[in-house]
């Protein structure tokens, strides 16, 4: 049996669509300058900057779709997104420091990555949706 | 804040997910707010007065601190 779906749903799931598309476009274009840059045009200035552009569009593209999809979220689920964000925020600022601090004195024996704050970044997002998220069920 | 969307939604015969859509907010948001887990903003809570043809004050009763 079909259910017939609300506007704000349909809306919803649209944009979610192309957040997909831009985010999976991003992602890629970045994989392409990182691999590209040694690989394919092995070292090509021009073609790196070009890469590195056409990779921020997508990301900017990227942020101001999950604006929009903020818009489409109702109360309970905009502050749920909020206080996971906030406190992704304020985490990964405090492991941040501690990590490049860590890293300065020696404390740690490899140089500290970007990559590694993303990574944490994500694991702190994901967790503190899924705490909200039961918090209010 | 306490309220009675139970009791109104059981004596319209509603589910959670068609009142829901009344509101225009999801399901978690109704069920969160029927379990008094989260307040709703002043224009939900008329929203949902109004879909029961009731006053704000009859549907949500404030307890203070």
């Amino acid at each position: 049996m079909e259910t017939k779906q609300s506007p704000l749903k349909v809306r919803r799931k649209a944009v979610l669509k192309r957040l997909s598309i831009w985010t999976l476009c991003w992602v890629l274009t970045e994989a392409l300058v990182v691999f590209g840059h040694n690989t394919l045009w092995e070292g090509s200035r021009a073609l790196t900057i070009i890469g590195v552009v056409i990779n921020l569009i997508f990301g900017i593209g990227m942020v101001f779709t999950y604006r929009n999809l903020m818009g489409l979220l109702d109360e309970l689920e905009r502050k749920i997104q909020l206080e996971s964000m906030g406190l992704t925020l304020g985490l990964t600022l405090v492991v941040g420091i501690a990590y490049s601090v860590m890293d300065i004195t020696n404390l740690i024996p490899v140089d500290a990555e970007i990559g590694m704050l993303v990574f944490f970044m994500g694991f702190c997002y994901i967790a503190c949706m899924l705490i909200n998220k039961r918090r209010y069920q | 804040m306490k309220n009675r969307i139970r009791v109104l939604r059981a004596e319209k015969n509603l589910t959670q997910a068609e009142l829901a859509d009344a509101v225009g907010v999801s399901r978690q948001t109704i069920n969160a707010i029927e379990k008094e887990k989260f307040d709703p903003s002043l224009p939900t809570a008329f929203r949902i007065a109004r879909i029961f043809g009731q006053t704000v004050e009859e549907v949500f009763h404030y307890q203070g601190e």
